[in-house]
Parts: structure tokens; C-alpha cells; sequence
């Protein structure tokens, strides 16, 4: 039992599965799921589907954090997907041409590549600090996406491009399978080749790493790069999801939703050893407390405070000090 | 002696996991004396000030402070009974006022409002009697480091003239602003004060030290009247007589193969504000060993050859070709090794586990497409860790958890697994246990056998005699003498050119 309590990821786990059954008592359907037309149907599903582009934040977030970095143009980085995508499907002469999305999004795709080589050379090559070299493209990402847009909500009625966010494949939500894919290649990318180790050693210790022949700068762009990646998908999947792009809605303030999945998923922000598998379980942790908040009724003014009362909670729950303290009797084994 | 001691330590001992720092030292103040501590790096002196400003705690011996038994349980508790300390960095805030900075904490109040002028009018008065006239409402960046020094000293002598703690004060200063803080230390002497002198330059010390007391391993050697010890006595006091258990070392590394080609040779080599251009060559099965004072380039040199930093003067050649590096990846690229002296932050990284750490350089320099096949991974640390019999043997144990000299054992096994040609360690065996520390340079001396070239620099005369084909000694950032390490050579010769420095 005591090994169980010790993993890392047990005290999220925890507050996950207390946050799901609460919900019961307020919806006693809550965890059944049901077939509609071979789709899955449920609170649980919704979750999930809710969570998809929290996860993929989360996840390019938790590379960049283990490098000893972080990015908080993310959400800027989403709405520019959404924007892009959206104007060239707009303009397509037949909305329904599976083509015609493919390269909006191929596009959305390859801009979120030039952005994160933007914020990784900003971070390794001149050497600014990674809190304001991603600032520059939080704030003035928005302002692009607003010019792409016009200030303007972009409407697309495309099938094609509405199946990335609410579609359905052997039964089971498509952004759901699209994160399932991108998280299993970004784990067999880390912990198959080298790169996840090499990215820990960067992280951990810059000049051990120098010292040890680690070439950093190519580490470092490729991590911003891959979490521009991730946010564009998870822009895209937003943007279908709605069928829009509304570069004022599309990851508004998703960078500190996602940094506060990668802390409960163990992360440490000083960079160094990272779990991708902890990022995310915090993720869909912060989309079940979102979900939990409507689902027991808690005043719409009052669901931000909730949520930081139990962030607290999990917060301390995962300090060892605090624990110590709570619970008194075991301040000995602790610190053994 | 009728004169009574301002303070009185005796029979201290202070262990941590695994280390005895401190065992039966005595140590004593007199009031307007200055007493200098003596000893190499790790021997005990900073474990020695911080068991005495109650920063650690002591497992055995007493502290008398006036006579009366005294037990600090923390440097706040010191301060108040009278033993301040000014820490080689100055602990003050740059962007305050000299005068804040003097009262932060014990601002003159009425009615708990600051009086600025009363506190400005005080801090005047203090620095005055210390013959410093400065601007007290100006901000403390607006002066120089050395200044900055003196206002934390005002700063010591005004919460508790007692015994005031002075720790590397000289080290970023240059002559003339130490001869402007001993000034101050005079004025502090003759008003009583006891002052407590560490400083890694001799000259210092003897230029302002009364008495000295000398540590070596964390014990007593003596306590001494600097008038009545000279230089060349107190060097060999604080450098020793090594262990004998590596004895039958000395034949095998001084016999050792003829050395072969040729494997770096530096030609004026030189880094401005490092070390001065420089002529070294080491060849293959040779083990050269750095000496020298802390501070006097050795590391710099090691630096400088593997690429650490960059030269801007001289050039280099690997194997006869000439190469010009540019980052630590060239010189792996060429067959260099370097162990850093920092072992905790340039060396091994905590976090990762043994397997991690020891694959980390063959691993960087396949780069990260090209991963070590797990097994291959396994085959390599087994072999290292039953080699170099790292403790504990499990490879998945974060290093951050290994003691010092298996974190050394780790790293070395990292730079082997890369079979240099040229292996350069910096201090290898700091700070480990007398028993790791022979198997290290055991080792060194098998693989210099085995054909690899060593450079090995160490603080440790004894231990470059031991270890070494050939002895490079600096002084002051040069290299100033390559001596052959014949059967005739011993400490004294080498502490001669580095003394001789010294007194320069």
C-alpha cells in the first residue's frame, strides 16, 4: 500500500477518481455510457473529449518545461491554427473537398513550425530569457491572429474539417484518437531514441550537459517546435470543434492551465526529468474539475474560486512537507 | 598566558554521513588579534566557522564565549552574543542605502516611524571611526566591492564588536583595496575586537595574521605565532604527509611505459584573464600532473585543452594535426576527456540515474537519433560499475543519491566509456574517502599503462608526486616550470617554485 501512495502520480490520480465519483452523487448517470448510432456516448467520453486540447498543450509544455524553459505563447500559437485554417477553408470554392482541408491544415501545421523555430532560437541562439522570448509571440501571436481574422469570427460549414474536433471513428471521438496518437509518438520520440534523456540532462544541468558534449541549441528549438506543434493541433481541433475561428476565445489562457497540468504531472519547473504520462493525467484532471464544477452546479461566479480551492488541495497533497505535518505520527518514516 | 580568551572552542568534532569534518579541534580568540585559519580546501576551516556562528550544530566539544559555555542555535544567536561573519559574498542589497543597509532590521524608531536623519547621522559616526567617509544616503552600488566589504563589516562590528568572522574578505579584491580594508581590520584590532582571518593568500596572511591556526582532514595541526612560523613551514603544515596506503603506486606509475607519440601538444596557449600562453605537450602513456596553489590556473589550463573555454591565443594540436576548438563536442570529437573539479554541477547530473549519467557523453556524441540499444547500455555500466565497484551497484539509482566518490567513480566511468585518447581530470579524488580515492588513482595509473594519456591536476602535492611521469607547476596563472618526476623530486622541490611564487 505504502508503495502505491509513494508513486508519483498517485495523489492526482486520487483527486481524479474523488473528482469523477463526487460527480455521481449529483448525476447519477455520470459514469454510464451509452451506444448511439456506434458512437460512445457519456459524461466520462465528454471528459475526455473536453480535455483533448488541454492534453496536447500540456504535452508540448512538458518538453519544453524539462528543458528548463517554458512557453507561454501556446494559446497565441492556437488561435493562429484556427485562424489560418479556417481563411483557407473559407476561401476554397467547395468546402467539402477533403483536399482542400488537408492543405489548411498542413498549413496551420507548418506556420506553428516557423513560430516554434521563432521562440526556440529567441531562447537558445540570442539567449533570452524562455519567459519573455515566448511573451513577444503571446502577445503579439493574438494580434496576428486578429489581423488574419480581421478582428472578425470566421465561420466554416466544412464536414471534413468539423470531423477533426466532433467527429466519430470506430466509435470513439476523433480529437480523442488524434491525441492518443500524438501521445504515444511523442512517447516512443523521448523514451525510444535518445532525445528524452538528452532533454533532461539540458534541463537539469546547462554546463554538465556542455561538458558532456550535449549540443543544447538543437535540443531546445526542437522542443519549442514540437509544443507549437501541439498547440496548433489542439488549435485546429478547438476551431473544428466550433466550427470557427475566434482568435479571442481559441486558448485563452490555456499556457497557465497547461503548466499547471504539467506541475501535477510531477514535472518539476526547474526542468530536468519530466512525465509525459503525469502531464496527461493533470490535464484531463483540470478538464474533469472543469466539467465537475457545471455538473454539481456550482454559481458560474463562484466555479474559478472551486478551482482554486482544489488546486490548493492537490498542490499540498503533493508536498512531502505538508504531509509531513498533516500527518504527524508519520513525520519519522518520511523522512527516513 | 595570563591574558584571558575572547573565545575558547575545544575538542570540537562534527561528523556528517559518512565524513568525520571535524575531529577534536581547539581553537581560541584573544581580544585585538587577529588569527588566521589555516588549511587546504577541505580541511575543515568553513565547517569549523559555521559550527562556531551556530549554521551546524556540534556533535562533541565545547565553545566559550568569555569564558562562559555558550551554544548558538543559529548564526541570528551568534550575532547577538557577539560573533559576526562577512561571507566572501557581500550580504547586502546593492539597491538600498549605505545607511539602510548598516540599520536594516534595527532602524532608529519612534512610534514606529524610521528616523532617517538620526540613522543617516549614526551610520556617518560608524563609518567615520573607521576612517571611511562616504555618502551615506547613497545607494551601496554606487561603491566599489571593496567598499561594499567594509560597510558590511561596519555593518558586523555594530551589532557585536566581540569576535568578528572575516571569510576570503580579499579574494575579489585588488592591492590597494586590501590594504585599505586592513586598515580597517587595524582600527577594528586596536579597539579590541577579536577577528578571525580566512584567506587563501599567504602573503595576506602574513602580512596581518597575529597567530594561526592550522587544520588539515578536519583536525589540528597546531596553533602558531605567525612571527615565529615561516611561509615554507606552514605550506608543507597545511599540504601533509599523504596516507601511506598507496605506496606501492609510486614504483608502477614512475616505471611506467616509455611514453609513445605525441598526443596534444599546445603551443602558447593562452586565454586572457585565465592563464597566461603556455607550451605543454603530453604524450601517450604519460600522466602529467598539474601543481599549484587554488587559483593559480590550474583548472584554467584544463579548461583551455579540452575547449571548456576558449583560447585566444596560441594554437593546438591533437595527434599532430592542428585543431582549433571551439566547444567541448570538437575535443570529444578528437578523442579528449574532461572531468570537471565540480562534480555536483558540471559534472554528474543529480537527477538522472547512474545508467543515464555514465552513457550520457557516448550517447551525445551519437546524438540523439542514434540511441544505445538498452542492452549495449546494460553490457557497458555492468562492466564500469563491477570495474570502478561503484556503490550501490543498482544502475537505476539517481547519482544524486551516490556518495562523492562514486559520483567521481560515475563520471569517469562516463569518459571512459568514450575510450579517449587523452583523458584530463580536474581534482578527481576532493573530498572523496582515503579509499576511493586510491582505487582513482589506481586506475589512472592502469590506463596510462594501457596506453591512454592522463592529465591530472590536483591540489594535493603528494598526490601529483605519486601519480605523475611529469610535473607542471603554476603559479600566479603560468606555467612556470616543467620538472621531470625523477627519483630526486619530491614536495619540497615543487613547493619551492610555488612558494618562491608566493613571496614574489
Amino acid at each position: 500500500m505504502t508503495a502505491l501512495t509513494r508513486h508519483r502520480l498517485f495523489w492526482p490520480a486520487a483527486v481524479l477518481v474523488v473528482l469523477l465519483v463526487s460527480n455521481v452523487f449529483f448525476a447519477p448517470r455520470f459514469f454510464s455510457i451509452t451506444v448511439h448510432d456506434g458512437h460512445l456516448y457519456g459524461s466520462l467520453i465528454d471528459v475526455l473529449r473536453s480535455s483533448t486540447p488541454l492534453v496536447l498543450v500540456a504535452l508540448g509544455m512538458t518538453v519544453v518545461i524539462a528543458t528548463g524553459g517554458i512557453d507561454l505563447s501556446v494559446g497565441s500559437v492556437m488561435a493562429i491554427a484556427g485562424a489560418v485554417a479556417c481563411l483557407m477553408i473559407g476561401d476554397l470554392p467547395n468546402q467539402d473537398s477533403v483536399g482542400g482541408v488537408l492543405l489548411a491544415v498542413a498549413a496551420a501545421i507548418g506556420l506553428a513550425v516557423v513560430l516554434g523555430l521563432w521562440n526556440g532560437v529567441l531562447v537558445s541562439v540570442i539567449g533570452i530569457q524562455p519567459i519573455i522570448a515566448t511573451l513577444i509571440l503571446m502577445v503579439a501571436g493574438r494580434g496576428i491572429a486578429q489581423l488574419l481574422t480581421s478582428g472578425q469570427i470566421i465561420n466554416v460549414s466544412s464536414p471534413p474539417f468539423r470531423v477533426i474536433g466532433a467527429g466519430y471513428f470506430l466509435g470513439l471521438p476523433v480529437s480523442v484518437l488524434i491525441v492518443a496518437v500524438v501521445v504515444a509518438i511523442a512517447a516512443l520520440l523521448t523514451r525510444r531514441s535518445a532525445l528524452g534523456v538528452l532533454v533532461e540532462a539540458v534541463g537539469a544541468s546547462p554546463t554538465a550537459s556542455r561538458l558532456a558534449g550535449i549540443r543544447a541549441r538543437g535540443l531546445t528549438i526542437m522542443a519549442y517546435v514540437f509544443t507549437a506543434v501541439c498547440a496548433a493541433v489542439a488549435g485546429l481541433i478547438f476551431s473544428s470543434n466550433v466550427a470557427s475561428a475566434d482568435s479571442n476565445a481559441a486558448g485563452n489562457l490555456i499556457e497557465l492551465d497547461a503548466i499547471l497540468a504539467v506541475v501535477i504531472g510531477g514535472t518539476a519547473l526547474t526542468g530536468g526529468r519530466f512525465s509525459l504520462a503525469g502531464s496527461v493525467l493533470g490535464a484531463v484532471l483540470i478538464s474533469a474539475l472543469d466539467i465537475t464544477t457545471y455538473t454539481i452546479g456550482i454559481p458560474a461566479e463562484t466555479t474559478l474560486l472551486f478551482k482554486a480551492v482544489v488546486v490548493v488541495v492537490l498542490c499540498l497533497s503533493q508536498s512531502a512537507a505538508f504531509r509531513a505535518v498533516v500527518l504527524r505520527r508519520r513525520t519519522a518514516g518520511a523522512s527516513a | 598566558m595570563t591574558e584571558r580568551t575572547v573565545l575558547e572552542m575545544t575538542g570540537i568534532r562534527k561528523t556528517f554521513p559518512g565524513v568525520v569534518a571535524l575531529d577534536g579541534v581547539d581553537f581560541r580568540m584573544f581580544p585585538g588579534e587577529v588569527h588566521a585559519l589555516m588549511g587546504e580546501n577541505g580541511a575543515g576551516k568553513s565547517t569549523l566557522i559555521k559550527v562556531l556562528t551556530g549554521v551546524y550544530g556540534i556533535d562533541g566539544g565545547e565553545v566559550r564565549l568569555a569564558g562562559e559555555p555558550v551554544h548558538f542555535a543559529g548564526p541570528l544567536q551568534a550575532q547577538q552574543a557577539g560573533v559576526s561573519t562577512v561571507y566572501q559574498e557581500v550580504n547586502l542589497c546593492t539597491n538600498l542605502s549605505v545607511a539602510e543597509n548598516i540599520f536594516i532590521g534595527r532602524e532608529p524608531r519612534r512610534l514606529g516611524r524610521v528616523r532617517w536623519g538620526e540613522m543617516r547621522r549614526r551610520a556617518a559616526a560608524l563609518l567615520a571611526g573607521l576612517d571611511l567617509d562616504l555618502d551615506v544616503a547613497a545607494p551601496l552600488s554606487s561603491y566599489s566591492l571593496a567598499i561594499q566589504q567594509m560597510v558590511a563589516i561596519a555593518r558586523a562590528v555594530d551589532i557585536s564588536a566581540k569576535v568578528l568572522i572575516l571569510d576570503e574578505p580579499t579574494s575579489s579584491l585588488d592591492a590597494s583595496e586590501v590594504e585599505r580594508l586592513f586598515e580597517v581590520i587595524r582600527r577594528l584590532k586596536s579597539d579590541g575586537v577579536a577577528i578571525l582571518f580566512v584567506s587563501h593568500f599567504l602573503d595576506q596572511v602574513y602580512e596581518i595574521a597575529d597567530r594561526m591556526t592550522v587544520l588539515r582532514n578536519g583536525r589540528l595541526i597546531g596553533e602558531y605565532r605567525t612571527a615565529e612560523l615561516p611561509q615554507m613551514q606552514l605550506v608543507t603544515k597545511m599540504i601533509g604527509k599523504e596516507l601511506t596506503v598507496l605506496d606501492r603506486l609510486d614504483d608502477e606509475a614512475r616505471t611506467a611505459t616509455a611514453p609513445g607519440e605525441p598526443v596534444i601538444a599546445a603551443h602558447g596557449l593562452g586565454r586572457k584573464g585565465a592563464v597566461q600562453p603556455f607550451d605543454l605537450t603530453i604524450r601517450a602513456g604519460e600522466i602529467v600532473g598539474l601543481a599549484g596553489l587554488l587559483g593559480s590556473g590550474r583548472t584554467e589550463v584544463a579548461r583551455l585543452l579540452y575547449g571548456a573555454d576558449r583560447a585566444d591565443s596560441g594554437h593546438l594540436e591533437v595527434g599532430g594535426e592542428p585543431v582549433t576548438l571551439r566547444a567541448p563536442r570538437t575535443a570529444m570529437r578528437h578523442g579528449i576527456a574532461f572531468s570537471s573539479e565540480n562534480r555536483r554541477t558540471e559534472g554528474v547530473i543529480g537527477d538522472l540515474s547512474v545508467r543515464e549519467n555514465i552513457v550520457l557523453a557516448l550517447q551525445a556524441a551519437r546524438g540523439w537519433s542514434r540511441p544505445i540499444p538498452r542492452r549495449r547500455q546494460d553490457e557497458l555500466v555492468a562492466k564500469y560499475v563491477k570495474a570502478l565497484d561503484i556503490r550501490p551497484a543498482d544502475p537505476e539509482t539517481p547519482v544524486r543519491n551516490l556518495s562523492g566518490g562514486n559520483q567521481q567513480k560515475v563520471l569517469l566511468a562516463r569518459w571512459l566509456i568514450t575510450e579517449p585518447k587523452l583523458l584530463i581530470v580536474d581534482e578527481p579524488t576532493r573530498g572523496i574517502d582515503v579509499g576511493a580515492k586510491a582505487e582513482i588513482q589506481k586506475l589512472l595509473v592502469e590506463l596510462a599503462g594501457g596506453g591512454m594519456a592522463v592529465l591530472f591536476v590536483s591540489a594535493e602535492l603528494e598526490e601529483v608526486l605519486r601519480l605523475s611521469n611529469k610535473i607542471e607547476v603554476l603559479r600566479d596563472r603560468r606555467l612556470v616550470e616543467e620538472i621531470e618526476n625523477t627519483a630526486g623530486v619530491d614536495a619540497d622541490r615543487i613547493m619551492q617554485t610555488i612558494a618562491s611564487g608566493a613571496t614574489a
